[in-house]
């Protein structure tokens, strides 16, 4: 197992946002988390990018314990976030927004970019090249000079993706990346994850469109009230009576 | 093609290389010359203020505090016998050392909590130097520091810095120094982690990025620079009191930056040049100048945020996106185009 959840709480005050939650994601799967609102999805995701600690348990990343990294620690060792509202660089262009993303895989500091070494220029190298693969991988190299306050909402969300697969993580999490999206933009972003799952890249991913959701994921974890009340493969989840009670109702017809 | 002007980048940077070379031979007179050595000095502090404020985005108002440690510094070692090329040095390090010690706690603040703390410490180091009579000389100051020590060569003699030329030279070589080292950081991975930081923390600390020790480091850096300008600036007008340190001062190179265009390289030289100039022109209109530039100032915040620079390169930019093919063919994402293009 890439990561493992182990028995994960947030308490905030009184309020238990996230309750003894435990779930596991193999490498290469994508893993859904679906629930109502408030029910801890969010709170799960920024539990895992240690933007918050959490009161109890434990995450492990290929068996090493990475609870109480800092962001930006849990970042280098491999785990990609997006953010629910769409967050980039909106002051610079597509490729400076790109090229951030690189940073944590260079080792360079002041004296070599004052000095450009050869370790900094092969730094830079490296960057425009994987800078030019990601820009075709989102498909996105005709914006390569825009600013981002030019691009749609769903070039955003491409873009937001492309940051985060700048530093080749291993699992990346996706808070509702389609979130706000029509169908026809829905599709092309769903047809990114897949393009990612064939690449190797393990993908969490929170969404509220179901059917998007039953044919993308290979397993659903179901949360309400932060606790987790199902998880499996989608067939098996969309017939879970507590999920159909808790959350999908009569909206979802498996 | 639209509006791309007549000669390349290059020869631009070039002809105003020859420009500033030729200035001593321009000058009408000394008190003039004098005014032209002044503006280089604060244009190498607004552009190391700028590193900090502009690009980092972190509000720095100490920085005339790191001005007068470095003044001091330089002062106090030169007076002892110490010589200026030892003691500069020295200044600008120990002005980037106590950055380090006072950006540890305050970094961690944000936005006007952080502005706030600095103020403060500003002050503080100002209070300090009029109060620590015995090794400050209190409110008189400290007078009749000597000039940069001679530069021996073999053959000529020695390079001497009494005549206004020679300072001008001294001035305008760690002017292009600080110009320097400020272009390879802003046109560089680790410029961009400055403006990443500035633009959205929070992303910039989720892709990897260390963002307190990234604002350290912008910080540091910025407070060598004005530690090195303030140590000039000691040995060039040989007598230095509180009043070096004082936050007067960090709010007049805070409108040269606001006026020639925050987070831009240009902006806080031209800054530093035309609005004290400017102010010499207006002589005849006396105490209403700083009404003028209040109101300029409030005019160009509303109007144009990034100040004059602003302007003139949403205007480039707007040119060179009508003719992309110019910009074709990955190039490194921080160089040759303008990294920072509107807040």
């Amino acid at each position: 197992m890439l990561l493992k959840v182990e028995n994960l709480t947030k308490q905030f005050e009184g309020l238990v946002a996230v309750s003894d939650v435990s779930f596991q994601v193999g490498a290469g799967d994508i893993l859904a988390i679906i629930g109502p609102n408030g029910a801890g999805k969010t709170t799960v995701f920024n539990l895992i990018s240690g933007i918050l600690p959490p009161t109890s348990g434990k995450i492990l990343m290929q068996d090493e314990d990475i609870t109480c990294l800092k962001p930006y620690q849990v970042a280098q060792k491999g785990i990609a976030r997006t953010f629910q509202t769409t967050a980039l660089f909106d002051q610079l262009r597509v490729l400076d927004n790109l090229a951030i993303g690189y940073k944590l895989k260079t080792t360079t500091g002041f004296w070599s970019t004052i000095f450009r070494t050869r370790g900094w220029k092969e730094d830079r190298d490296k960057c425009t090249q994987k800078v030019l693969e990601v820009l075709g991988f989102i498909g996105l190299a005709e914006k390569t000079y825009s600013l981002v306050s030019t691009l749609s909402q769903e070039e955003q969300k491409r873009l937001a993706i492309g940051i985060a697969l700048m530093s080749d993580p291993k699992i990346i999490l996706l808070d509702e990346p389609t979130g706000g999206l029509i169908q026809e933009d829905t599709d092309s972003i769903t047809a990114l994850i897949r393009k990612m799952k064939k690449t190797g890249i393990t993908v969490i991913i929170i969404e509220h469109k179901m059917r998007m959701i039953m044919d993308l994921a290979d397993r659903i974890v179901v949360l309400n009230y932060g606790e987790k009340i199902a998880d499996g493969p989608p067939e098996e989840v969309s017939k879970d009576a507590a999920v159909i009670k808790a959350y999908l109702g009569g909206e979802y017809i498996a | 093609m639209a509006v791309r002007l007549f000669f390349k980048e290059k020869w631009f940077y070039l002809l105003i290389l020859a420009f500033a070379l030729t200035v001593p031979f321009l000058v009408p007179g000394r008190y003039f010359f004098q005014i032209i050595i002044m503006s280089c000095l604060y244009a190498m502090a607004t552009l190391s203020m700028n590193l900090i404020l502009g690009y980092t985005g972190q509000a720095s108002l100490a920085h005339a505090g790191f001005f007068g440690i470095g003044a001091y510094g330089v002062g106090l070692m030169t007076k002892a016998g110490i010589s200026f090329w030892a003691a500069l040095p020295v200044s600008a390090l120990l002005a980037a050392f106590i950055g380090l010690l006072i950006g540890l706690p305050t970094l961690r603040t944000r936005g006007s909590y952080f502005a706030i703390a600095t103020l403060c410490f500003g002050v503080i180091v100002s209070i300090i130097a009029g109060s620590w009579v015995s090794l400050t000389g209190g409110y008189t100051g400290v007078v009749g520091i000597p000039k940069p020590t001679p530069i021996p060569f073999p053959v000529i003699g020695k390079l001497s810095f009494n005549s206004l030329t020679a300072q001008y030279y001294l001035v305008l070589a760690f002017l292009l120094l600080t110009l320097f080292v400020m272009h390879r950081l802003v046109f560089s991975l680790q410029g961009l982690s400055f403006m990443a930081i500035r633009n959205n923390e929070a992303l910039a600390d989720a892709v990897g990025i260390n963002t307190f020790a990234t604002k350290i480091l912008s910080f540091v850096i910025a407070n060598f620079f004005a530690g090195l300008s303030g140590g000039i600036y000691a040995s060039l007008i040989g007598s230095i009191s509180p009043s070096t340190a004082s936050y007067m001062l960090t709010f007049n190179w805070l409108v040269y930056l606001l006026l020639g265009g925050v987070a831009t390289l240009s902006g806080p030289i031209i800054g530093a040049f035309a609005i004290p100039v400017l102010m010499e022109n207006l002589q005849f209109l006396e105490e209403y100048r700083l009404l003028i530039f209040g109101v300029l100032l409030i005019v160009v915040i509303i109007f144009s945020p990034r100040g004059l620079m602003g302007v003139i390169e949403s205007v480039w930019n707007k040119s060179k996106a009508k003719n992309p093919v110019r910009k074709a063919g990955g190039e490194y994402a921080a160089e040759g185009g303008k990294p920072d293009q509107a807040i």
